[in-house]
């Protein structure tokens, strides 16, 4: 009876061990698949797309999951055979750059013209 | 001078906006696909459809100057209309048909090729679609032109038309 215990807690261990893994290599499916525009069905991600596309997508990152390659592996993996569009994320690069910069600008420009306004008028007053 | 400067400030950033919305709204939003080519084809390995023997890409490539891999399926009516040309193409030695059967059933797929003619020399299985990803596929049908050196010199999206051919021909007798 006793060894029936022991047998018992060690399959509920691995069962459990199991389905965590499990689960969580999925969470992992999921977050990277949000990331990722389907080409064939614009305006979706990969995650929500049920199309061919998206499900070969979902399965090729499940495998180089697996493989143990990390989440900017597989990014730069499907950027070199789909290109940037693949990712929602854009690059930085000579063609955006103003994208980037220009916010950037704005808010040192527009800190210093508050600090002028506030401090060097007030000092000056 | 204040009002002058506040004219100018406001003229520019006006002139500015306008000539991003002008260039912006005048670009096409539609996605065309980014047909990537002079790149080497990775090396894969499946079976093939009919002796289902494990074949490898690269050694089949290897066999002739060019080759011409087209991804198709049984359940994909655009592979129905460009069947025709394939066949066509089956005759001219310089280029070797490779298939890639793309998510199909076998049957289905045999079916297929008893009904319009096999003009593929040998048809790879790529049962989840894996392999046609790796290519840098978008679905089906889809062709590439590849040299001995699994150089990809062509891509085409969406199914073969004559005009097409005619071009893979230029390509393949510029590179000879």
């Amino acid at each position: 009876m006793k060894i029936f215990k022991i047998f018992f807690f060690i399959f509920c261990f691995f069962y459990i061990f199991n389905i965590t893994s499990h689960v969580q290599a999925n969470q992992d499916v999921d977050k990277i698949s949000k990331n990722l525009r389907c080409l064939i069905c614009q305006g979706q991600s990969v995650y929500d797309s049920q199309s061919d596309f998206a499900l070969t997508i979902k399965m090729l990152i499940k495998n180089k999951l697996q493989e143990g390659e990390s989440e900017d592996e597989i990014y730069d993996y499907l950027k070199t055979l789909y290109g940037e569009w693949i990712v929602y994320d854009p690059e930085f690069n000579k063609k955006n750059l103003l994208l980037w910069v220009f916010p950037l600008i704005l808010f040192i420009f527009g800190g210093l013209l508050i600090y002028k306004k506030v401090f060097i008028n007030e000092h000056r007053k | 001078m204040n009002k002058q400067i506040k004219f100018i400030l406001i003229f520019s950033s006006l002139l500015f906006i306008f000539i991003i919305f002008f260039f912006g709204l005048n670009k096409s939003n539609i996605y065309t696909p980014n047909k990537v080519t002079n790149i080497e084809i990775p090396n894969f390995e499946s079976r093939e459809l009919f002796s289902n023997q494990k074949i490898n890409a690269y050694e089949l490539i290897q066999n002739s100057d060019y080759s011409l891999i087209n991804i198709w399926a049984s359940w994909c009516l655009p592979c129905r209309d460009e069947h025709p040309i394939l066949i066509n193409l089956q005759d001219k030695k310089k280029l070797n048909l490779i298939g890639i059967n793309y998510k199909d059933k076998k049957k289905n797929s045999i079916k297929f090729l008893n009904e319009l003619g096999n003009p593929y020399d040998t048809i790879i299985i790529d049962k989840n679609g894996l392999i046609s990803v790796s290519l840098g596929a978008y679905g089906v049908p889809e062709t590439y032109l590849v040299n001995r050196n699994y150089k990809i010199l062509k891509r085409y999206v969406g199914p073969l038309n004559q005009e097409n051919v005619i071009e893979l021909f230029e390509i393949i007798n510029e590179n000879l």
